[in-house]
């Protein structure tokens, strides 16, 4: 989807032109954040091991270089070829590598956010090499030809009779066929074709083990484990902050991570990967894309912790109401828009205001990230680096001053209620987006501070 | 004990009601309270949209008003962890941080330094309790649905002491009502989508009245709830538990 350069506000309004759609949007979410809650409360030691799960990532994001390193050995000594990529263009251009070896032009892939990232459907796509997404979700998304709008759950922003139609016309299915069960065996089938004949097989990773080269995939569909067990070759690629210490620290973060992102106990599959089987090739590219610079941010490093969970995007009262889409970038909501802004500050200025600051997604984050006060940090940064609208920046410095004075203040204070009270107009008009949709506050005749001067001397 | 009573500028000039009510209410519990004249903003309006470096004015001032105090306290919850969170001074680092830990929001002060027990009010009416986040979140007036603790509530324990008056309960109970400062223009489509549907939610369960420690989310409510033409009015916590 091209959002061109509208920002996120925008955007927002254009989503919220159908109500009714927002409220669905809005309620489908709650629901998951309401099974979220129901599914934790369940775990006396919740907060224990959200606390646990936060000072073992701690541990890893200040030892980084020796995890790395430590993985790596261990991969190698499995059978596994470890590639690594400074940013999306390298990454990209060593799976194309991959693909080209082996003679093919086509590709099955599990879910893979870093992707998304790196833009690698669109970049293999312009060297000729055709990409089937396997997540159910991501494949409806390909087909709609837009972005995921949710790292969980790419297409929550869809109803089942807009998949219908996307099933009629890439996949032949009746008109108006809607069934939920119909379109998943359709697709089901579909793409079973695809994993029987494709040699090549991506999956992204949710966790690498440095202690013994291992990585975890998680997914619902078992599509990951379709693909890499029936291609020639796998690819996995990771973004270097996936790695945990030691196998036993799996435990924490399997029971933290599909709990926070959709109210289940565990993922249906939950595949372990150390090396390749006999005949097999294995690949894992590890990418950095800006987390380096990331973690030499102090203030944002702990964004680095995000094991992508979604439970910040459910619980965000505004991705709810704003849609993934509004945030233009691959990870959209309240982690995505402190995570944005390290890759391209002028791009993604907007991000770090789209939010009430609420804290509820600091509340909810499994490793408990301080997202809402990183998203105040963002917001100083950015203003500073100068990525300030120049009408709000002046608008800001007038503010600044009057507040500053106690008699200026009391000047605008007196000023602003007798306009309320007798030139309505002047701010309940098209102009002022307040009066959008809200009635002005009415003006009282006198303030409390001139109340007080009457009545308490 | 010397309280200092700090009004917010949008409460001063606005809502001065919600004020007359906390004044009144502290005095009535015996409190000793005074409201420096000087007092503007705390600063958080352009702290929140990224100019947290243009708040030195506004910084100065407040040290200068609040210095000496045993306690200040503020019917907002919202100004009070501004001022908890962001009161720095470069040349007065010492007094800023003993403001910042001698802040307190109304009902907290209520229940946690005078521990009031009783009140004299009566309000027989429906009302709904709105959870400011930043109240909530950010000073800890009450549990959080997120997180697996105990539950409570310190406005709503203040509520029950009210003769007559029926809490209702809420589908979510701490959604956030959209206001956010600057936000509330800025996204201004999300900010009222939110409103009208926090709104909705006291409406859904008969609120005659939505109240809560923050003035400003009430402001926003109170603005979406005039435009619809609702006989659901919006007052601060302390207009209620002041009320006879």
């Amino acid at each position: 989807m091209n959002t061109g350069t509208k920002d996120h506000a925008e955007l927002a309004g254009i989503f919220n032109k159908d109500e009714d759609r927002v409220n669905w949007h809005d309620e489908t979410l709650w629901w998951i954040r309401a099974k979220r809650d129901k599914i934790v409360h369940q775990l006396p030691e919740w907060e224990a091991l959200r606390e646990t799960a936060s000072k073992i990532k701690f541990n890893v994001l200040g030892n980084m270089d020796t995890y790395l390193m430590e993985f790596e050995a261990a991969a190698k000594a499995n059978g596994v070829t470890v590639h690594w990529a400074a940013d999306a263009k390298e990454h990209n251009e060593i799976v194309h590598k991959l693909i080209a070896e082996q003679g093919v032009t086509q590709m099955v892939k599990s879910k893979s956010m870093l992707t998304e990232e790196c833009h690698l459907n669109e970049y293999l796509a312009t060297h000729g090499i055709e990409v089937i997404d396997s997540d159910l979700g991501e494949r409806i998304v390909q087909l709609a030809g837009e972005p995921p709008s949710h790292i969980v759950l790419p297409c929550i922003h869809k109803k089942k009779e807009e998949i219908g139609d996307l099933f009629h016309m890439h996949l032949g299915t009746p008109s108006n066929m809607a069934d939920p069960q119909f379109l998943t065996e359709t697709a089901r089938g579909s793409l079973r074709e695809t994993f029987l004949t494709r040699k090549v097989a991506l999956t992204g990773v949710n966790f690498a083990v440095a202690e013994t080269g291992e990585f975890v995939v998680c997914t619902n569909e078992g599509n990951a484990d379709m693909g890499a067990h029936l291609a020639k070759v796998h690819i996995a690629c990771m973004g270097i902050e996936k790695l945990i210490p030691k196998r036993e620290h799996l435990g924490v973060f399997l029971r933290l991570l599909t709990r926070s992102a959709t109210g289940q106990p565990q993922t249906t599959y939950s595949s372990h990967f150390a090396k390749p089987r006999a005949g097999q090739e294995m690949h894992i590219v590890l990418v950095d894309n800006g987390r380096s610079v990331q973690l030499g941010r102090e203030d944002f490093r702990n964004s680095l912790k995000c094991i992508r969970c979604g439970a910040c995007m459910n619980t965000c009262p505004v991705y709810r109401r704003s849609g993934g889409h509004s945030y233009h970038t691959a990870v959209a909501g309240p982690i995505g828009s402190i995570l944005a802004p390290n890759l391209d500050m002028k791009k993604y200025a907007d991000l770090p205001f789209a939010s009430t600051l609420c804290g509820s997604c600091s509340n909810v984050c499994p490793v408990k990230i301080d997202i809402h006060d990183q998203l105040y940090k963002w917001r100083q940064v950015l203003v500073k680096e100068g990525y300030a609208p120049t009408g709000k920046k002046i608008a800001m410095q007038v503010m600044a001053k009057t507040l500053a004075s106690p008699t200026m203040y009391h000047a605008a204070g007196k000023m602003g209620r007798l306009t309320i009270k007798y030139a309505p107009f002047a701010v309940s008009n098209k102009l002022n987006p307040w009066y959008k949709e809200r009635d002005m506050p009415s003006a009282p005749k006198e303030s409390f501070g001139e109340w007080y001067a009457k009545n308490r001397k | 004990m010397r309280v200092g009573l700090f009004i917010p500028c949008y409460v001063d000039q606005f809502y001065p009601g919600a004020a007359i009510a906390t004044l009144q209410l502290l005095e009535k519990l015996g409190v000793d309270v005074t409201y420096p004249p000087d007092q503007t903003c705390c600063g958080q309006p352009m702290a929140n949209s990224g100019f947290e470096h243009l708040t030195g004015g506004c910084n100065r001032l407040f040290i200068d008003n609040f210095s000496g105090f045993d306690y200040i306290v503020s019917p907002s919850g919202s100004c009070v962890l501004h001022i908890r969170e962001h009161l720095h001074d470069e040349k007065r680092e010492a007094e800023a941080k003993e403001i910042s830990h001698k802040v307190w929001e109304l009902t907290s002060f209520l229940t946690d330094v005078l521990k009031v027990q009783s009140l004299p009010s009566r309000f027989p009416y429906k009302v709904g309790v709105h959870q400011s986040c930043h109240g909530q979140r950010g000073l800890h007036l009450s549990s959080m649905t997120e997180l697996v603790a105990p539950s409570f509530s310190k406005p709503g324990s203040l509520l029950a002491m009210v003769k007559d008056l029926e809490l209702i309960e809420l589908d979510r109970k701490d959604e956030c009502c959209g206001f956010g400062g600057t936000f509330c223009v800025a996204e201004e489509a999300v900010s009222a989508k939110m409103g009208k549907d926090r709104v909705a939610d006291h409406l859904r369960h008969g609120a005659e009245y939505i109240t809560g420690a923050d003035m400003s989310c009430l402001m926003h409510m109170e603005g979406i709830l005039k435009r619809q033409g609702s006989q659901t009015k919006v007052l601060h916590i302390a207009e209620i538990l002041n009320s006879q």
